[in-house]
This record gives C-alpha cells, structure tokens and sequence, in this order.
C-alpha cells in the first residue's frame, strides 16, 4: 500500500500540470518493465510453491517412520528448512550464482552475504531484462532446502539431532552451492555444455548422494536386517506418507516450471505450460508403473512405492521438463517409477536402510532423468551428462562421507541401543507426537 | 453356570451376536484380540520385503450362561462362525463358581 500511494502520487505529480486531474493518471507501466514484472511475479509464485514442497517431505516423512520417531522427524524437517534458508542467505546464494566475482573461475564462487534491492529500487540502474534479486533470491534458496530435506528421510529413526543438523549447515552452505555454481552459476559443467533444466542433478542426485554417504557411515536401524533377512518396519501413518506425496507433486510445478527462468514472452509462457503438463505427466507415469509392477511382482500393490513411484517420475522428468512430448515424458516418468520398484530392494541385499526410499527415488531416478534428456533434447552431449553427473556425485558423495565421519568422530552421529528401541521423541525430545492415542 | 469363551473372526461379530441374543443370551463380553493357532499366522510384503504376520487379528467373547444353555450357545457361536475356512477360531467352556449382580446383589444363575 505503501508503494502504491508513492507511485500515484508521483505520477500525480508528473500529470497534474498537464491534466489537471491526477485520476487520469496514466498507471500502466513501461513496456520495459512489463517482462520484469512478469517474471519477478512468476518466481514468487514458483518459489512459494517450491516452499510448501518442505511440508510435502515433512509429512512423507512422518508417515514413513514408526510412531516413536514422528516427533523428532517433524523437528528435523522444520529446522533443516530453517537453517537453508540462513546459509542460504549467509554463504549460499553468491557462492552458487557469482556473477563475475568468482573466487576460482568457473569452480568456487564469491563469498558474500547476500543483499538485495533497495526499497523501491530507489537510485539503482536495474537490469530489467531478467527478475528482481529478491525473487530470485527467493526462488533458489527453496531448491538449496531441497536438498537438505532429500537428506533427512533416509537417516530417519537414528540419527541424533545435532550432528544431523551441523550436517544440513555444511550442505545447504557449501556443498549444495559449489556443485550448484557449477551448473547454474555459470561454472565449468555450464561451460561444458552439460543440460539440467530443474535440478534432477544439481538437486535431487546431490540429495540422494549425501543420504547415501550418511546411510553407509550410520549404519542401519537395529533389527532391519536379521540372519539375512530383510525386517520391514511399517510406517506409522499412511494418509500422512500420501499427503506429502500431493503436496510434493502440487510443489513440482514451481519447482519445473519456476526453472524457466523467464515469464516476459508468449514463448516463454507457453513453455511454463508445457512444463506443468509434462511434469504432471511423468508423475502420473510414475505411479502407474510402480502400481502394476508392485501387482504383478508381489500379487498386491504397494502403496508406499507408487507414492516413491510417483515422486521418481517427477525426479526423472526435471532435468529436461521442456522439450518431452506429452507421451515421451510420460514414459520418462513410468522407468523412474520402474526403477524405484527394483532400486528400493536392491538397497536392502547391501544392507542400506533408507527409511522411506529418498536414495531410490533422487539419486537412482535423477541419474536416470539427466541421462534422459539426450532422448528429447538434441543439445545434449550423453557423455557431458555422465561425466557431469560422475563429478557431481565424487564430489558429494566424498565431500559428504568425511563431515559425516568427522561428526561421527567428534561427536557420535547415533543414539545409543536403548534410545533407537525406545523411540526418539521420548528419549531425545520427551514428546511423543500423538500422547492421547499412545496413552489411551 | 458355564463361562463360554470363544475367538472368532472379528467379520463375524455382528451376526454372532445376533443369533445369540436371539437364542436368549442376555450379555456378553467382546475384546479384540490377536493371537494364533492352526493357521500360524501369514506372510505380507512391504516395500519388496516379505514379512509374517504371526498374531492374527481376533475377536474373543466371553459369555456366562446357566449350564442348561451352554450347549446351545456353543452350536449357535459355531454355526454361526463357521466359514468352513482355515482360522475361524475356538470355542472354551468353562464351569464358573459364582454370579453377582453389582446393583441387586443378586447371585448365580439370578444374576446372569
């Protein structure tokens, strides 16, 4: 409102000798500006979208684990947010996206704290060929917590609270941004010609590659695996595990069509359109694929893998949500979902207890989807997407697996026998998340 | 007075109850139970894993009834909760020593 007044009364100003009425006010504002307005207004609504994607891991994830641990996961999931959004701000944003400041040309970025437009845009020479610092601003730091809640859902019902969110400060304030500059900074797999429209790499794989370093060093909840046999530990609450699943699904939609980048042309909303339905499309295929084969492999479908089934064809379709035909993306999405219903077993013959399957469903599907753009996009070069995806993963993966053991030299990463058994909201927090009911 | 204790399939409740009310049986008492016998139990998949479900969910009624009736009320429960398939459940009988009706003071077969 505030702005508002200003304007019109500026523009009152401007007119009055001419007009005599400040109501006749022309308020339309410069062609120029339209395309920056568009597209600042499109990374808003993207972004908030994106945001929301937190609650849809939050709630996958508390359906995922047994009751005892629902209370801590809830709390993890809130803080991690938290904290990526801080570093975000802190380190994060200047290290992915530098500009010309790089520390290393085209490896490490700038180290700065990021600032954002004076009020109004009062006394700056804006850039108005692309969106405000705020929005974007606004926009990246959600895919940065993205990541970080990828994280989460694998290491859930063991680890300790404190070396796990230490853990989520060093990813979302540096690995997450490194890797990330190197791509949409500008850096050298840019330079290279590797393609990653929404991040099926430089988000979701780096997630999958930091749960993965972290299931190894931790280990697997006590009784998973027993004389050879695999233990299922049945999550708590189904209706939740769904939930999150739609909300992750609904929050795709920024999360894709957000990547555009731009909102200032015909073309360019048309291509926000055809993002939206391919990434719905290859959710759908997902699902389908991970119901059928769940059918036929284990004569009743699993719901908890066509939820993963639907969230791999999202994670396969994001590297190259654009140039798919509707049918192409659908298919893209269906062997993503595919690939969960094998990956996810696969895991646990190597003992590797991923709680609700985010290694299957991010890492394994998102080296699927950026090899996949090679099938729709004639840009792409196979090998610079697999050598852009084996550099990403070393570098997570290694990077990851020595702040985890540090941690867990420092200060142990798990709870002790009695505590995993007992539940960590009664032992690490005292709260249990559903007393009555527990109670009676 | 015989105290008659039966586990049945919980699907069969409704119309276990209603034969019996209908053959004069005044009251009854139901816990949901799990538990196993001949069937042992089966095996379920989650997430690619198999696993047995070894305690069968149950519905166990507890009846207390004149000694005259209790064959009656056996026959009834039985017919009534047969399936003729694998893990309909087991009928106890049991002889009871005394009966008193909280609000009367009534005893034995006066206060069933």
């Amino acid at each position: 409102m505030k702005t508002l007044t200003k304007l019109s009364l500026a523009a009152a100003l401007v007119a009055l000798p001419g007009l005599g009425f400040a109501q006749e006010a022309d308020m339309t504002p410069p062609n120029e500006e339209i395309g920056y307005i568009f597209t600042t207004f499109m990374f808003l609504v993207a972004g908030f979208l994106v945001m929301w994607m937190a609650a849809g891991f939050t709630m996958l994830e508390a359906g995922l684990v047994r009751q005892k641990n629902t209370t801590m996961q809830l709390l993890k999931n809130v803080s991690l947010f938290s904290i990526a959004a801080l570093m975000y701000y802190l380190i994060g944003y200047n290290l992915m996206y530098p500009g010309d400041g790089w520390s290393i040309d085209g490896v490490l970025g700038a180290f700065a704290i990021t600032g954002l437009e004076p009020v109004g845009l009062a006394d700056t020479e804006t850039d108005l060929t692309y969106a405000s610092v705020g929005s974007d601003f606004y926009f990246q730091l959600m895919f940065c917590a993205t990541t970080a809640s990828i994280v989460s859902g694998t290491l859930a019902e063991r680890i300790k609270l404190w070396p796990f969110l230490i853990f989520v400060v060093i990813l979302t304030g540096l690995i997450y941004p490194i890797q990330a500059s190197w791509k949409w900074g500008g850096g050298f797999l840019d330079a290279g010609g590797f393609l990653d429209f929404a991040g099926s790499t430089v988000v979701h794989s780096v997630g999958g590659w930091a749960a993965l370093a972290g299931a190894l060093i931790l280990g697997p909840r006590i009784g998973k695996y027993k004389d050879g046999k695999v233990i299922p530990m049945v999550g708590a609450n189904l209706p939740l595990a769904t939930l999150g699943t739609f909300i992750l699904w609904l929050g795709w939609f920024g999360f894709n069509g957000g990547s555009q980048l731009y909102m200032d042309t015909a073309g360019n909303v048309a291509d926000i359109s055809r993002i939206f339905s391919n990434t719905n499309t290859a959710a759908a295929g997902g699902a389908l694929a991970a119901l059928i084969l769940t059918q036929i492999l284990y004569k009743k479908p699993d719901l908890t893998m066509v939820l993963n089934g639907a969230l791999a064809g999202l994670v396969s379709i994001t590297a190259e949500p654009l140039t798919p035909s509707l049918g192409a993306a659908t298919l893209i999405g269906a062997i993503g979902g595919v690939i969960v219903v094998f990956a996810v077993p696969l895991l646990d013959k190597f003992k590797i207890d991923d709680v609700v399957g985010a290694i299957p469903v991010h890492l394994f599907a998102g080296i699927w989807g950026t090899i996949a753009v090679c099938l729709t996009n004639g840009d792409a070069s196979f090998g610079q997407q697999l050598y852009s995806i084996i550099v990403v993963g070393i570098f997570t993966f290694v990077v990851s697996g020595v702040v985890w053991f540090i941690l867990k030299g420092l200060m142990g990463i798990r709870v002790s026998e009695e505590d995993e058994i007992t539940g960590l909201d009664m032992t690490e927090l005292g709260m249990e998340s559903y007393p009555e009911f527990a109670k009676g | 007075m015989k105290l008659i204790i039966a586990a049945i399939k919980p699907f069969k409740l409704e119309e276990v109850r209603e034969a019996l009310t209908s053959i004069g049986v005044r009251g009854m008492m139901v816990t949901e139970i799990k538990g196993f016998g001949s069937q042992s139990g089966h095996t379920e998949i989650y997430r690619g894993a198999e696993y047995a479900v070894n305690f069968v969910p149950k519905v166990k009624l507890e009846i207390v009834v004149a000694a005259s009736m209790a064959e009656q009320v056996v026959e009834t429960i039985a017919s009534t909760a047969k399936t003729d398939k694998i893990g309909d459940g087991k009928i106890f009988v049991l002889d009871v020593e005394s009966a008193l009706r909280v609000r009367t003071g009534e005893t034995n077969d006066d206060a069933i």
